[in-house]
Order: C-alpha cells, then sequence, then structure tokens
C-alpha cells in the first residue's frame, strides 16, 4: 500500500522542479533551439523555393530561345519562298512581256507590209494606167486608121491585164 | 552517433549489472551474520521493496551512505537535520531530539512521537500508536535524484542551446547534435499531430520539458549505482504530480467545445447525452490517472524484474543461479533501455492528445 501513496514532499519538490526546468529550459534552451531550427528550416525551403524558381526561369529561357530559333527559320523559309515566287513571277512578266511586244512587232510589220502592198498595188495600177494611156496614145499613134482593129486590140489587152 | 550511445548504454548497464552481482555477493556473508539472529531466510520481496522505494539518506555500497537533508514541517515549525542522526536506522529505534520534539526513521518514514513518549510503540500491524507523521519535505533519495537530472538537464540544454547560438548558420554541433533530432520528433510527431499546426508552439516548451524529464530520470533509475539508481519516475507522487499538470494545462487551455461534447455531446438523442456525460466526466479524471498509473506501474515493473531475478540467487543460495539470473537481468536491463525511451514518448504524446482534444473548435 505504501507503493502507491504519494508522499507529499515528493510532490512538492517535483512540483516544484519540474516548473523551474519549464521556466529555465523554455527560456534558455527550447526557445533558442526551436528559434535556429525554425530559421534553418524556413532557410533551407527558400533556398529550394530560389532554386526551383530559378529552373523554371531557366526552362522559360530555353523555351523562349526555341521558340526566337523557330520563328527566325520560319521567317526564312518564307522570305526564300517569296524570292523564289518573284522570281518565277518576274520570269513569267519578262516573257509575257517579250511575247507582247514580239506579237506588237509582228502586226505592226504585218499593217506596214499591207500598207506598202496597198500602196505598190495603187502605183502599180497608176502605172499600170499610164502604161496604158501610153500604150494607148503609141496606139492611137501608131494605129488610128484600123480605129475598129484598135479598139478590138484595147479590149483586148484590158482583159489581159488581170489585176492581183 | 544513436547506435554508440546505445551500445556504450548496454555495455555500461551489462558491467554495472557484474559488478552489482559481485558487491552483492561480496556484502551478502556480513549482512546475512547481521540478520542471522533476526531473520533466517532472505526476503526477496523486503529488498525489493526497499530498493523501488524512497528512502532517507543514499546508499552507496556495503555500510556506506549518504546523508540527505531531513526538513519536516511539524506544528512548531520547520526542523531539519541530517539523515545520518539515525545511525542507518529505519526501525524507529533510534530517537532523534530536534527543539523538544523526538522523531524517529520507521521504514523510511519519519514520525514525530508524541508528547511524553520516549520511543515508539507498534500495534500488531506495524503501525505506531503513539506517533504521527509531519509534513516531510525531505531531501530523500527520490528529490536527491530529481535535482540532479535537474542540473543535468540545465546544463546539457543550455549547452545545446549555445552551440546553436555559436554557430553562423544555425546549425548545431555537439549535444545539440544528439538532442536536435529528439527535439525535432517530438515537434513533428508528437506535437503537430496532435496539436494542430496552430497552435502547437504554444506548447512545445512543456512537451519537452516532459519528456525529456521523463526519459532523464527513466535512465537515471535504470542505472544501478550511485548517485543514480533511485526508482523517481517509478513513483506514484512524481508520475501522480506530472498528470496533474497535463490535467491542469487540459483545462487552462480548453475551449467552449471541449466541455459542450464532455456534458451535453452534441448530434446525439437525450437519453443518450444523459448517459455519456457522466462517462465523458469520469473520463476527463481517468485520462491522468491512466497516465500515472501507466508510467509508474512500467517503471516500477522493471525494477521489480530485475530485482527479482538476482535475488534468484539469493533466495536459490547458489552461485551457479546467476549462470543464467545474470544474462536474463542483463536482458531485462536492455529491453528496459528501450522501454523507458518509450514510455516518456507515450506519455508526452497522450498528453499532447489531450491538449489537441481540448483546443478542438467547434466543427
Amino acid at each position: 500500500m505504501d507503493l502507491v501513496t504519494p508522499e507529499i514532499g515528493l510532490i512538492f519538490w517535483t512540483t516544484l522542479s519540474f516548473l523551474v526546468l519549464l521556466f529555465l529550459l523554455r527560456k534558455f534552451a527550447w526557445k533558442p533551439i526551436l528559434n535556429s531550427v525554425n530559421t534553418r528550416e524556413q532557410s533551407i525551403k527558400d533556398a529550394l523555393a530560389a532554386a526551383e524558381a530559378a529552373k523554371r526561369e531557366m526552362e522559360n529561357l530555353t523555351a523562349d530561345n526555341e521558340r526566337i530559333l523557330k520563328e527566325a527559320r520560319a521567317e526564312r523559309e518564307t522570305m526564300l519562298k517569296e524570292a523564289r515566287e518573284m522570281k518565277s513571277q518576274m520570269i513569267a512578266d519578262a516573257e509575257e512581256e517579250a511575247k507582247a511586244k514580239a506579237e506588237k512587232m509582228i502586226s505592226s510589220a504585218q499593217a506596214a507590209i499591207e500598207t506598202e502592198k496597198k500602196a505598190a498595188i495603187a502605183e502599180l495600177k497608176a502605172q499600170v494606167a499610164s502604161l496604158s494611156v501610153d500604150i494607148a496614145e503609141k496606139v492611137v499613134k501608131s494605129e488610128l486608121s484600123d480605129k475598129d482593129k484598135q479598139l478590138k486590140l484595147v479590149a483586148d489587152l484590158l482583159d489581159g491585164a488581170t489585176l492581183k | 552517433m544513436k547506435t554508440t550511445t546505445f551500445n556504450l548504454l548496454k555495455s555500461l548497464l551489462s558491467g554495472v549489472f557484474f559488478l552489482w552481482v559481485a558487491f552483492a555477493a561480496y556484502a551478502s556473508p556480513d549482512a546475512e551474520s547481521k540478520e542471522s539472529i533476526k531473520e533466517e531466510e532472505f526476503e526477496a520481496s523486503e529488498l525489493i521493496f526497499h530498493h523501488i522505494k524512497d528512502s532517507h539518506g543514499f546508499h552507496v555500497a556495503g555500510d556506506f551512505s549518504i546523508a540527505l537533508p531531513v526538513i519536516l514541517w511539524t506544528d512548531n515549525g520547520l526542523v531539519t537535520f541530517m539523515s545520518s542522526e539515525f545511525h542507518h536506522d529505519n526501525d524507529g529505534e533510534v530517537v532523534v531530539e530536534k527543539n523538544g520534539m523526538k522523531f524517529v526513521n520507521l521504514h523510511e518514514k519519519i514520525y514525530q512521537l508524541e508528547a511524553g513518549a520516549s520511543s515508539v510503540s507498534l500495534d500488531h500491524e506495524h503501525h505506531p500508536t503513539n506517533a504521527h507523521r509531519p509534513l516531510d519535505f525531505s531531501i530523500t533519495k527520490n528529490v536527491f535524484s530529481m535535482l540532479l537530472s535537474l542540473v543535468v538537464m540545465l546544463l546539457l540544454f543550455s549547452t545545446a542551446a549555445r552551440s546553436y547560438k555559436k554557430s553562423q548558420n544555425h546549425m548545431p554541433s555537439g549535444f545539440g547534435r544528439f538532442v536536435e533530432p529528439v527535439i525535432v520528433f517530438v515537434r513533428d510527431e508528437i506535437a503537430i499531430p496532435n496539436i494542430g499546426e496552430h497552435h502547437y508552439k504554444r506548447y512545445m516548451p512543456f512537451l519537452l520539458t516532459l519528456f525529456f524529464f521523463i526519459w532523464l530520470n527513466n535512465i537515471f533509475g535504470l542505472i544501478p549505482f550511485f548517485p543514480f539508481s533511485a526508482n523517481l519516475s517509478g513513483n506514484i507522487a512524481f508520475t501522480g504530480t506530472l498528470a496533474l499538470i497535463t490535467l491542469l494545462i487540459t483545462w487552462f487551455s480548453s475551449k467552449k467545445s471541449y466541455w459542450k461534447h464532455m456534458v451535453w455531446m452534441p448530434g446525439l438523442p437525450v437519453p443518450m447525452k444523459l448517459f455519456l456525460a457522466p462517462i465523458e466526466l469520469m473520463g476527463m479524471f481517468i485520462k491522468p490517472i491512466a497516465l500515472m498509473i501507466r508510467l509508474f506501474a512500467n517503471i516500477t515493473a522493471g525494477h521489480v524484474v530485475v530485482l527479482s531475478l538476482i535475488s534468484l540467487i539469493f533466495v536459490l543460495k547458489t552461485a551457479w543461479a546467476g549462470t543464467v539470473s545474470v544474462p536474463f537481468a542483463v536482458f531485462i536491463s536492455v529491453i528496459e533501455v528501450l522501454v523507458v525511451a518509450i514510455q516518456a514518448y507515450i506519455f508526452t504524446m497522450l498528453s499532447a492528445l489531450y491538449f489537441g482534444q481540448a483546443l478542438e473548435e467547434e466543427h
């Protein structure tokens, strides 16, 4: 029974010791230790977060670089394409122009030829007329005696000259 | 670090046990010849109870013991003297006279003789009939051990705290490196899960002090030589006081919801509420009582088992019994090293749990 009967003296000393210990250790041990541990853990957490942020930034940078590179490549591609198109366009244009010019030249040459031809024909006609008049004059001069015969001859001559 | 300490402790303990057995064997013929007049038989239970109970004066070895101060609060005021004045007597035979009052030490309890009596007279149950107990605030073996643990704790933890202050990056060194995992364990495994992130900080000093106080005194109790070996944490007054402090803190930190759940459990039909209220109210007191008994019984039981095994040698009256009982006692002691840490953990963990329950808000 003694074993489970608490003694007042020990209760008193336990209370006193425990409270003194609690007070002193709280002030001189637990507070500084816990503060240090917390500060350290916080700094570790912060450092980890900073590293994570740096990593993310790095990733962003790399992604940006890649994007810019890709854009540049695409731009080059479009530029080349445009140049190629322009080249073919220019060639086509030049061909078209040359063709048009040639056609124009041909048509103007044809027109000139036609005009010349007409002029030649007209001249020919005039010459033929004058020749005919000369012939007629000569015929008239030399062969006015034979009036019927002459007339018949004129008619034959005229018929014989087919115009072209 | 931990394993080396453990190994050191283990080898220390086993070595000490062999030494102790040797001492006991050496001392026993002497004690036997002295006691042979009174008692022929070796009383194992008497030896065990003598060891696990408190005493005035600290027995070191053989006939050598350290005197401790006796402090008594009597009807006529404070009386102090050294326990050596009893001359190792605890059968009430040596009478110490101070300030006109007579005191005897009867089974490590100080009795004040009634006026006129010159020696203590006992009834058939060995209770004194002509003496009463004054309020005894003596520095007993247990109190001595507790004060020692107090000094040790102050030294160790202030050293640990200083090692943090000295370093630039809040890294501990020396003893601080050993205690930090334990402190972080108390914080992360005991305080935060049971009390919660919001409130735990307020309870950390109490929980840490409680944990290390119990643990250190448990360890002191395991070391079987002066100035340790006192069975302080196996004393009901010690465990009861700590449990009472836990109860008081629970009450002081309690919220309305704690009492509401106690006397008028919400969400239940009225007959059930009436039925639960007395149970819950009893539970409020049973919890600290369980704390008290758990620590007391575990530590006392450990001491009793080890002492019983050692006593086997004297009960069987052959040294050969030691070949079995000593290794077994060492084995139990090693288990006790584990048990004392677990008991300190359980006491602290349950205290934190009760605080957490008291702090619970309405949900």
